[in-house]
């Protein structure tokens, strides 16, 4: 008996033709070369193509429409205030959970000694999560995050609150650009594949409509997403 | 899971008379059909995004067991596995054997209409493995031990009174006695419950909208978050998938992406959107240490290049349900299998057989609505046709049916017959009716005239008017 792996692909084959798999195979190949955005192939819509200040306001718009909140502050050296009275502002308690990453390092958290900060991955009791994005999406106000040893996706989904902390130099107009970025990454050695284990895309907080058709914030991942955006484009050259 | 179309004019007529379903499923034109149309309105591109949607789709399926093969190269090399499956049995005994190798004792599990098909859960209880859904629509049925009504929004045929029933019954094992009034309290009891079940899970299911060969990735989509606790905190993700799921590269399935949520739910892009590449590496900090896609056949590559070969680049949207006047009237359960509505009627046939689901082709009023608005613009109607004509050359449906469409048949293929004796039908019923203006009855017509009266004919036959004013020099 033929496995079923063979089985499935040969009835495949069998009504494609078998005398056309070497034009299959070509067409495949010449098609898995075509990435990046193709003209007609994978239609870009104009809407998220725009300037960096306008891109800003589209991300804001965009997120704001999905029940995001969203600040937009000078500098990395502001992030901890505003995120001490965001939370302040919602009556949540001022401890948060927040990745291990290098580049919330370089955010002045000892400016506010009463926020207690626990870096690591997300546990059940975690109410406020802060996290990184590897980039942000005008289109539709989408967080994109990847999973990695400084970016604990748990930190996306569990805590009741997520704070992401975006740099504007990070939002782009399309998701396609975010895939040119991870392409152009060190291939993992053997194979070549540049994707980590997990690419979240999140745009706004999670809800759910299934009782009832009534349509509710804070289903299974957070309740509230509050995006901190650092607006460095003018100290970009 | 045995399907139950045999006996879907029973089943049509009951939901046509159940209250709690007929509230359940007021203004849904309102509510879905209008949140489509908005966010279609809002993106300029959208319709040259469903054909080069449905421009991809199709070319994966010429090439179909040539992208399979490089996908599953890229899961191996990804540190996942791929499990080949024929039959949903074979699927079911396949997950099983997985749950065993880590000696599972619950599995969380994401929305899957495959699963589905599998009749998963059942099966899983069965063998000493407790399966807990956590999309709260498959929560409430699962209490309910009922099936998806809808295959987006599984839970939506029950009321708001129903679903607080369900959790007061079920949840009094977690010292929850109280029974609640308010949707939003009855989501956040149900998610203080289901939360340490992610924690405690061996395996997570999920189901998977998407297959990327060029990264060995899949992909879901939800709107809760779910799906993520799911894959992520157990310690082995198994998904869910058919063959013709794949698309080449990320790019194309973003292209798809831009398509699936504006027509599922009017939403410009789900909240959670999901790639999935492999198990958790050395150095990562969460996910499961595991990664398996089972990918279930169950028929569909007998479909590939045949007549229902459009069927295949279905993105399970839903969109045809939602504006299908045949199933906003009844819901999905009357269907009697796994997928209801338009895209039901189409792709049942081909997995259970037409004999088992023949009645399901005639479940439509033509009226072409969900072609128009499918993302992928597949063709419905013409392939309900297909089948029905199917059906007849295999002499199925009920003996009063062939033969009226037999004689109609051979009436139609002889003009000067047929137009003699519809002038005299026509005759006829102006003689039945006498100075009323409608009929209450006709002859061979009970079904039809037993909710309206039938107009009386006006002014002779179709030809007859025609030659009428051919003579009179009017329009051809």
């Amino acid at each position: 008996m033929s496995s079923a792996r063979d089985d499935i692909l040969g009835r495949i084959r069998g009504k494609l033709g078998a005398d056309k798999r070497d034009a299959s195979e070509q067409a495949v190949a010449e098609r898995l070369k075509r990435t990046g955005p193709q003209p007609g192939q994978n239609p870009i819509p104009a809407r998220g193509q725009l300037a960096a200040p306008e891109r800003l306001a589209l991300f804001r718009e965009m997120a704001e429409a999905v029940d995001a909140t969203v600040a937009v502050v000078g500098s990395l050296d502001d992030v901890p205030t505003s995120v001490t009275g965001y939370l302040a502002e919602n009556n949540l308690p001022a401890e948060a959970v927040m990745s291990p990453d290098a580049r919330m390092d370089e955010i002045p958290w000892a400016d506010q000694p009463l926020l207690t900060l626990r870096r690591g991955r997300a546990e059940d009791a975690d109410a406020v999560g802060i996290t990184p994005v590897n980039a942000a999406i005008a289109e539709t106000g989408t967080l994109m995050m990847t999973s990695g040893a400084e970016t604990p996706v748990t930190l996306n989904f569990m805590p009741d609150t997520h704070i992401a902390i975006v740099q504007a130099s990070q939002i782009v107009g399309t998701y396609e650009e975010t895939w040119g970025e991870l392409r152009g990454r060190t291939p993992r050695d053997g194979d070549g594949n540049f994707m980590p284990r997990a690419v979240n895309w999140v745009t706004g907080p999670s809800r759910s409509a299934d009782i009832a058709k009534t349509l509710f914030l804070g289903a299974h991942g957070p309740r509230r997403l509050h995006i901190v955006v650092v607006d460095d484009n003018d100290e970009k050259t | 899971m045995k399907p139950t179309s045999r006996a879907f004019k029973q089943n049509a007529h009951e939901a046509l008379g159940d209250k709690n379903l007929q509230e359940a499923l007021s203004d849904l034109e309102g509510g879905f059909v209008q949140g489509r149309l908005n966010a279609v309105n809002k993106l300029p591109e959208f319709d040259q995004l469903r054909d080069a949607g449905r421009d991809i789709k199709h070319h994966v399926l010429e090439n179909l067991d040539v992208y399979l093969e490089i996908f599953e190269e890229k899961v191996v090399a990804n540190g996942g596995q791929v499990h080949w499956c024929r039959s949903p049995e074979d699927a079911r005994q396949k997950v099983l054997e997985l749950c065993r190798s880590i000696d599972a004792k619950t599995v969380t599990k994401g929305k899957s209409m495959i699963g589905e098909e599998m009749d998963l859960n059942h099966f899983l209880e069965g063998h000493a493995v407790e399966p807990i859904e956590t999309d709260f629509g498959e929560y409430i049925i699962q209490l309910a031990d009922e099936r998806p009504s809808h295959i987006i929004a599984p839970a939506i045929h029950k009321t708001k009174e129903q679903v607080a029933d369900l959790f007061h019954e079920h949840h009094q094992k977690y010292g929850k006695s109280a029974r609640l009034e308010e949707p939003r309290d009855m989501l956040d009891e149900a998610r203080e419950i289901l939360r340490p079940k992610y924690i405690e899970a061996d395996v997570g299911i999920t189901g998977a909208n998407f297959m990327i060969a060029e990264t060995g990735s899949t992909v879901i989509v939800t709107n809760e978050g779910n799906g993520d606790l799911t894959q992520t905190l157990a310690k082995m993700h198994i998904a869910l998938a058919t063959p013709e799921k794949i698309v080449p590269t990320l790019d194309d399935a973003t292209t798809l992406l831009r398509i699936l949520a504006r027509s599922a739910t009017g939403q410009e892009m789900s909240v959670y959107t999901t790639f999935s590449s492999g198990n958790k590496r050395p150095d990562d900090l969460d996910g499961p240490a595991s990664y398996h896609v089972v990918i279930l056949d169950n028929g569909r590559t007998d479909m590939v290049g045949g007549d229902f070969n459009d069927m295949l680049t279905c993105i399970k949207c839903g969109a045809c349900l939602m504006h299908c006047p045949v199933w906003t009237a009844i819901g999905g359960h009357a269907y009697g299998w796994v997928y209801p509505g338009p895209m039901g009627s189409v792709l049942t046939p081909n997995l259970v057989g037409l004999e088992e689901a023949c009645h399901l082709p005639n479940a439509s009023t033509f009226c072409g609505r969900c072609q128009e608005i499918c993302p992928q613009k597949i063709p419905l109607p013409r392939m309900l046709r297909k089948h029905r004509e199917n059906a007849f050359t295999a002499r199925l449906g009920p003996p009063q049916e062939r033969m009226g469409i037999a004689l109609w048949a051979w009436l139609a293929k002889r003009p000067a017959l047929y137009r003699l004796a519809t002038s005299l039908a026509t005759g006829a019923l102006r003689l039945m009716a006498g100075k009323r203006g409608s009929l209450k009855s006709v002859p061979l017509a009970g079904g039809w005239t037993h909710s309206r009266n039938m107009p009386t004919p006006q002014g002779g036959t179709f030809m007859q008017q025609i030659k009428a004013k051919r003579r009179a020099g009017g329009a051809p």
